[in-house]
């Protein structure tokens, strides 16, 4: 009963994503080659460019139904209260403005759902709540998913995209890098699977932690990763960065990666290295 | 935001009174020349330091330093970033920001520590990691990565002090401890005041006010019990004047030492778990 009303409203949820696209204009401009293209066929083709190849960014509910069994999807920990460890001033009134604006609760949705009829946990980072920043709601959303994939044996995915660490939360967002790496710690020794997506933009603490820690870590094309943003490092040493630097192709080239996947063969990769970790139907 | 150009100022400003320093006077005492860098602790808490070197993958980064030495009969490793005095020393140690190669060659450290069940002990001293284009290519945010999680899997116990800036994720890299303890005036913080500033307020000018509002002090963090305990300092706050702290922290490393002596493995990899679990 309770999985019906979930795959109901991730449904749901996705047709209104799709709904408001739509009303924000039957065309839309690509950000990268300028040229006016149908929002339809954006949605249609994965969220690219029909005429550039562009990958525009995609919010957490397409994506997940971009590589789950339709309406597999069963959310945890949606209901987690952003904190304001830091009294910091408006803080509150930020997140829940982002809260109506992108329909999230924070900026990581997690669960569980199917790829295949494999089973996995499954994370993905918005970059439209306060770009994908991590607070300790992200942190704890991603330290339950990962301790309860632990518990039940599951692989875990986890596709990445983030700004870097919530600031508002001054030291408590920083220590959340310390919490989701030792809860992997635990998910690998016991032997399970970790996959990490890297998506535009993967950076700051999110990349000095989960992000890299993928038995296999998974890129799409040309999307920025890096530890320092491009402008500080250009600030740091005073000159411009060559083109592609930090892009996926670049972090595959200097061996920092394991493969750059496109958006509609990114089911069947995932599909394929989670039977190869010997997660199966059974569970 | 420029990491290069953060103020410092002549410590013995300090010399006189001292009512009650702010936050952003924290923040500039924490920053200072005079202040006691790693190896001045090093030298003054324990006995027979032997250095180590290089991560046996790139090279040997001089803002990492890092080896064997004892302290009461007892041997452990001792790790830290390691800062220079003036540009001659800071062409090898970089400011205290260590590379890829850096966060390296300490969990090549830590490693052998734990094979040889000897504590780890961590001086944390960093503005953070270096933001350059080498860095970045020789996979910057993994190295910091790779140490967390490592860390977090570590069977021996760990003790992280920060004894002057502790900057981002370029400091808990070396800070996933059982215990961490801060000076007294030491700062620990998600990024500098003036990048704080630069980001939320478009104002890098108005980084004192930043400095208030983050909660960066040792006393403030030992309310939010990111750290278990803060070690008084003794003013002037200088390396000539570190002895006192020095022998503060030796008692108390003592003290530290013996309550994890005998205790399991697991045991203490669960503790450290557990105080990061919480946050
Ligand atoms: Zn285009």
């Amino acid at each position: 009963m309770l999985f019906r009303k979930q795959e109901r409203q991730s449904k749901k949820m996705l047709e209104n994503y799709h709904k408001e696209q739509l009303s924000e204009g039957l065309f839309q401009k690509c950000e990268a080659c300028n040229r006016i293209v149908y929002t339809e066929d954006v949605i249609e083709d994965y969220h690219i460019c029909p005429s550039c190849g562009h990958y525009f960014r995609v919010a957490p509910m397409e994506r997940l139904a971009m590589v789950l069994d339709q309406g597999s999807f069963e959310e945890w920990d949606k209901d987690l209260e952003t904190k304001n460890p830091l009294d910091f001033p408006d803080y509150e009134k930020k997140v829940a403005k982002m809260k109506q604006n992108t329909g999230l609760s924070e900026a990581v949705v997690t669960g569980k759902g199917k790829i295949g009829g494999v089973e996995t946990a499954i994370g993905v980072m918005s970059s439209k709540f306060l770009m994908g920043s991590m607070g300790m709601i992200v942190g704890e959303k991603i330290t339950n998913m990962v301790e309860r994939a632990t518990k039940e044996k599951l692989p875990v995915i986890l596709f990445c995209c983030s700004g870097g660490a919530r600031m508002q939360e001054g030291i408590m967002s920083l220590m959340q890098m310390a919490k989701t790496s030792q809860a992997l710690k635990k998910h690998d020794q016991a032997g399970l699977m970790y996959i990490s997506v890297l998506t535009d933009p993967t950076t700051g603490g999110v990349t000095a932690s989960f992000a890299m820690l993928g038995d296999v870590i998974l890129a799409e094309p040309k999307a920025l990763i890096g530890f320092a943003g491009p402008r500080v490092i250009e600030q740091t040493i005073h000159q411009k960065l060559p083109e592609g630097f930090q892009s996926a192709e670049f972090l595959l080239e200097h061996g920092m990666i394991d493969k750059i996947v496109s958006r509609k063969k990114m089911r069947k990769v995932l599909h394929y290295l989670l039977l190869s970790s010997g997660a199966n139907k059974a569970h | 935001m420029d990491e290069f150009e953060m103020e410092t100022m002549d410590i013995n400003e300090f010399d006189v009174e001292l009512p009650k320093a702010t936050a952003w006077d924290r923040v500039l005492i924490a920053r200072s020349n005079d202040r006691a860098y790693t190896m001045d602790y090093i030298n003054g808490i324990f006995d027979n330091f032997m250095k180590l070197h290089g991560d046996r993958l790139y090279g040997d980064d001089g803002a990492m330093v890092g080896g064997i030495a004892s302290i009461d009969g007892q041997f452990v490793t001792v790790i830290g970033q390691q800062k220079g005095r003036n540009l001659k020393e800071n062409e090898v140690c970089h400011f205290g920001m260590p590379n890829p190669e850096g966060y390296r060659k300490a969990l090549r450290l830590m490693k052998q520590a734990e094979k040889f069940n000897r504590p780890i002990i961590c001086f944390i001293d960093t503005p953070g990691a270096f933001c350059g284009m080498e860095a970045e290519e020789r996979g910057q945010g993994e190295a910091i990565a790779r140490n967390l999680y490592e860390m977090a899997g570590i069977t021996v116990p760990i003790l992280s002090i920060v004894i002057g800036e502790g900057g981002s994720g370029g400091a808990l890299a070396l800070g996933v401890a059982n215990e961490v303890w801060m000076l007294e005036n030491a700062t620990y913080s998600i990024l500098s005041p003036e990048g704080f500033a630069s980001i939320l307020w478009k104002d890098s000018k108005r980084a004192s006010e930043a400095a208030d509002t983050m909660k960066i002090t040792a006393e403030e963090l030992k309310e939010l019990q990111v750290v278990e305990k803060v070690i008084e300092e003794p003013l002037p706050v200088t390396a000539e004047n570190c002895e006192d702290t020095c022998e503060m922290l030796r008692k108390e490393m003592i003290a530290f030492l013996k309550k994890y002596k005998g205790m399991k493995k697991e045991d203490i990899v669960e503790e450290r778990y557990r105080r990061f679990r919480n946050y």
